[in-house]
């Protein structure tokens, strides 16, 4: 079963499948429901097959599994280098458990342009995944800016009202930020001759890199700046709620669900790996971006008359935490990190479902327009209330966990981030739960309310799935948790090192 | 004379093997002329078109023949090697491209003409030959084939006023220019005794550099610098690009330019001319910042895309500032990649155009990825490739350009680069934008893609995805090719 050649085509197949799905979707006749399906079952089949990541992973052995190195092109030395280890590999079945979720609940909501939608839709999966497994600077960002195109077209092409202001604003954010990525990007090719990671991370920890010391901190900021942006921290979230308000459902699944986690997942390998000096160097301030992005956000999210734009909000204040752990450098802020990256990729995607679904009976996502739909639609209004307490971070639910251990690690860098980062968890009891209140309880006060259809079945189809993820993270979060530790230990190997030499 | 030395006058047969992709296209140049009159007026178009694109790619496997036996030829004004090998082949295809996408747009805008194709033919031998002259007469002379026949074409949408001034602007313009270039060859004669390039280089090598070489270095920089539209030597761009029938401005866009192109190396690397450096740099960095935030107020597309072909010109210009082992290669690649592009873009813009190119204005292509989503997507990998997003060979011809200026220390010439494409990412992306962002104006479905067009169309994507997924085979030809240009 375990075979060495499928070991090194897993990754390659969990990829490009959607891309094959997306290249056979262009022939087919435009017959909508049978676009459906095929996207469904194209995206399902990247799902089962990025399943044989977590089963067959040997936990035991830290650094990447299921490599593939192969040359590809000769001038400049481009690898098709792919490969995962414990953090990638949780990203890239996230990304997988959520497009077909996606897909579902998009099946009635895109009526119009159905083919285009899919087949952007399944371009950005494969995009997304190749993000998490190039091993490759060039191939890394070639996927980074692959994922600009298509989500891009699907805010612009089905968001809503002002949909191609918010498209053009995420377009140009992302893109400007990224160039200074490819900067630097290209300043270590010429000074290494070569994009593999691994190979420019062993030339800079033997100081074989000349000039290194000097261009390192505009290395740091060059792949910062696209990261951040792309998280996002305060004050370069701005993008996003509009990107969030105007895009379609399933936009912002996988926009909240994954796209911001390629920035976070990018400090981690990318700011960490190649320049850990000038990341502690910065950790400070970064720290304090990240914290006032956790605050900044609940207070808000708590203001925010639409729903959809509080769970955007809601979003930069759980990103907060995430930037928080990477940046206390300690086993347990990391493995949190990681830990809320998958949680809020399963909750936020929920709850944007969720929202989604309201607006598909009711077009519009002020909260004003609700009360009391717990009556007409009680099933809906429990799956709102799971989901809403698991991003909570309630315990024996996934965002507890994360959280917990992002806040234990930031205490063990410095209390005081501690202190106001567990201040997020509060604010977003606050918000979460008042919105919730002024959404289902009560009675129903405008009349169309009262004869909303509850959830159907396609509809609970997608969303059993996300509601019985965030249960088994909270309940056995080892099962995630002992793949990302070791690679969190070997991400932090240089910081025990660089610890003794600075003696801290 | 004795009869031995008479023979040395005689051309021998490889003679005529080193230029037979010119004969072969000449002379269906010349089957298209006679047939032109004898054949029924509705029927010549396609017959016509039809052997014209037989000549295109009977001029392929010409070159192919040819490319087999290198060589000098007729003493020594002809140089067969890998470098002119590969612009015969790229002027061919295109030849081949702009002919398959002309074929639909000659009937929708009613001009029965059956010149044109064979114009397209003679100006293809025209630039063939200025890939491989070795001497600058004969290169003055290719200059003037393709571009009489360019500025013909460019007239051939009769009926409209715009198409002439087109083509008289053109016209007079390119002639002054050609003068410029004209009188450089004569200082060049005057600085170093000879014509030949070959010649010019040991001179050039020799000893101390005459002022005069530079004069002449100059001079004939100003008459090439106009017929790629490269600035300060532009203006004429807009006017011409916008009045010229569609096709034809995809095949003046990139045929000539290339083998301007090739003439350039040649003068500036195998004939080793002083005074490159700077010339190039003051006229690569004009010419992108010029061509970009001119492409940014345009609401025509043709007009955008002529000053996007100012600001692509730039960017090619900026290998030639590079180091020869670098530069050439690259300056060969982005040149083959921008022919694949953009005669691909303006086979679509000429589909679309309709009849009296009633639809070539921004607000148009609205909604264009909902009338025609197969021709919204191909343009989409036009202009992504125009951009230079990775995957497509625009992004390759960028960075080969860009690395091979930093190789050389170019530094600050780089850094005007990469913001220019930074800028020039919004205007390409507006026409994105306009396709599929915003509702059409009309609901009317298009006319569907007839097969030549959509084999014009396959023939471009293909080609600038397969330069932008494997390109090297190609950089590697181009390398070859540099190593034959400098020995």
């Amino acid at each position: 079963m375990n075979s060495p050649t499928l070991d090194s085509a897993i990754l390659s197949l969990v990829t490009f499948i959607p891309l094959a799905g997306a290249l056979l979707l262009l022939l087919f006749p435009r017959r909508d429901r049978d676009i459906r399906v095929f996207a469904l079952v194209v995206s399902l089949l990247a799902f089962v097959l990025s399943l044989h990541l977590p089963v067959h992973y040997d936990r035991a052995q830290a650094g990447f599994q299921f490599e593939l190195n192969q040359p590809w092109i000769s001038t400049p030395h481009i690898h098709y280098h792919l490969g995962a280890d414990g953090i990638s590999l949780w990203l890239v079945v996230l990304t997988t458990f959520l497009t077909p979720l996606c897909v579902l609940i998009s099946w009635k909501s895109i009526h119009e342009r159905v083919k285009e939608f899919f087949i952007l839709l399944l371009i950005l999966e494969t995009a997304l995944i190749g993000v998490f497994v190039s091993l490759d600077l060039f191939l890394f960002y070639f996927f980074w800016e692959a994922t600009l195109i298509p989500m891009a077209l699907l805010i612009g092409m089905y968001g809503h009202e002002r949909r191609v202001y918010a498209a053009v604003k995420f377009f140009l954010y992302t893109m400007i930020a990224s160039v200074f990525m490819l900067a630097a990007i290209l300043w270590l090719y010429a000074k290494t001759g070569t994009f593999d990671l691994l190979a420019i991370e062993s030339a800079i920890r033997n100081g074989q890199v000349t000039g290194f010391a000097t261009a390192a901190p505009w290395l740091f900021l060059g792949f910062f700046v696209a990261f951040a942006v792309k998280v996002p921290l305060f004050p370069v979230h701005t993008w996003l709620p509009d990107a969030h308000v105007e895009a379609p459902t399933a936009g912002s699944v996988l926009l909240a669900g994954v796209l911001l986690k390629m920035g976070t997942y990018g400090m981690l390998r990318f700011n960490l790996g190649l320049f850990p000096e000038q990341s502690r160097q910065n950790a400070s301030w970064i720290a304090v971006l990240a914290l006032i992005g956790i605050i900044y956000g609940a207070l808000v999210a708590m203001v925010q008359p639409n729903m959809k734009k509080l769970i955007a909000y809601s979003s930069i204040s759980h990103l907060g935490f995430v930037v928080l752990g990477i940046f206390s450098f300690t086993q347990a802020g990391l493995d949190g990190a990681t830990y809320v990256m998958l949680a809020h990729g399963v909750s936020t995607g929920a709850l944007f479902m969720l929202a989604g679904i309201l607006y598909e009976r009711r077009h519009t996502y002020e909260i004003s327009e609700f009360g009391g739909l717990a009556t007409p639609m009680p099933a809906y209004a429990t799956f709102f209330l799971f989901i809403v307490l698991a991003s909570v971070g309630l315990p024996l639910l996934n965002g507890f966990i994360g959280e917990f251990l992002v806040l234990s690690g930031a205490f063990q860098a410095r209390a005081v981030w501690g202190i106001l980062g567990a201040s997020g968890v509060i604010w977003s009891a606050c918000y979460l739960l008042w919105m919730y209140q002024r959404v289902f309880f009560g009675k129903v006060r405008h009349s169309v309310n009262e004869s909303l259809p509850d959830l159907l079945a396609r509809e609970k189809a997608a969303l059993w799935p996300a509601a019985a993820a965030a249960l088994i993270m909270g309940v056995a979060p080892l099962l995630w948790l002992n793949a990302i530790d070791p690679a969190v230990q070997s991400a932090l190997a240089p910081f025990a090192q660089l610890s003794k030499l600075v003696g801290r | 004379m004795n009869p031995a030395d008479m023979m040395q006058y005689v051309p021998q047969a490889l003679d005529y093997v080193r230029i037979l992709p010119e004969i072969v296209l000449a002379l269906f140049g010349m089957v298209v002329m006679v047939l032109d009159p004898l054949l029924p007026e509705e029927r010549n178009q396609r017959v016509l078109g039809g052997i014209a694109l037989a000549g295109g790619l009977a001029a392929m496997v010409a070159t192919l023949i040819t490319a087999n036996s290198p060589g000098l030829a007729f003493w020594d004004v002809i140089q067969v090697d890998a470098f002119s090998s590969f612009f015969h082949f790229l002027v061919a295809t295109v030849a081949v491209v702009v002919i398959l996408s002309s074929y639909e747009y000659m009937q929708v805008q009613e001009i029965r003409a059956g010149e044109y194709y064979a114009l397209i033919l003679f100006g293809a031998v025209g630039m063939s030959l200025m890939s491989s002259a070795t001497e600058l007469v004969l290169i003055f002379i290719a200059l003037e084939i393709s571009s009489i026949s360019t500025y013909i074409l460019a007239g051939f949408r009769r009926r409209s006023a715009m198409s002439s001034e087109a083509s008289l602007k053109y016209f007079l313009l390119g002639s002054f220019a050609t003068a410029f270039f004209l009188y450089g060859i004569a200082m060049m004669f005057g600085a170093t005794g000879s014509t030949s390039i070959r010649v010019i280089s040991q001179a050039l090598r020799a000893g101390n550099t005459p002022v005069l070489a530079y004069v002449a270095v100059a001079l004939m920089f100003v008459g090439l610098g106009f017929k790629v539209a490269s600035a300060p030597f532009h203006i004429w761009t807009p006017d011409v690009y916008e009045g010229s029938p569609a096709p034809v401005v995809g095949f003046m866009s990139t045929a000539p330019k290339a083998a301007v192109f090739a003439v350039l190396l040649r003068i500036f690397f195998q004939a080793n001319a002083p005074g490159r450096l700077w010339l190039i740099w003051v006229s690569a960095a004009l010419s992108m910042t010029l061509g970009n935030v001119g492409a940014l107020v345009q609401t025509n597309v043709k007009r955008l895309l002529a000053y996007s072909s100012i600001a692509h010109a730039g960017y090619l210009l900026v290998a030639f500032a590079a180091l020869p082992a670098n530069g050439i290669p690259a300056a060969m690649f982005y040149t083959a990649s921008y022919a694949a592009m953009n005669v691909g873009a303006f086979a679509v813009v000429s589909h679309f155009a309709s009849r009296g190119e009633r639809y070539v204005t921004l607000e148009d292509y609205s909604g264009l990825g909902r009338r025609s989503p197969l021709l919204a997507a191909t343009l989409t990998i036009f202009l992504l490739s125009l951009i230079g997003i990775p995957i497509t060979g625009g992004f390759f011809a960028k960075f080969y350009v860009f690395s091979a200026a930093l190789q050389a220390n170019l530094t600050g010439l780089v850094i005007i680069g990469v913001i220019n494409s930074a800028v020039g990412a919004y205007y390409y992306l507006r026409i994105i934008v306009m396709m599929y962002m915003r509702e059409p104006k009309e609901d009317t479905p298009l006319a569907p893609v007839p097969v030549a067009l959509g084999t014009a169309l396959a023939i471009s994507v293909f080609a600038t995805l397969y330069l932008g997924i494997l390109p090297n085979s190609v950089l590697a030809y181009a390398a070859r090719s540099a190593a034959d240009l400098l020995r």
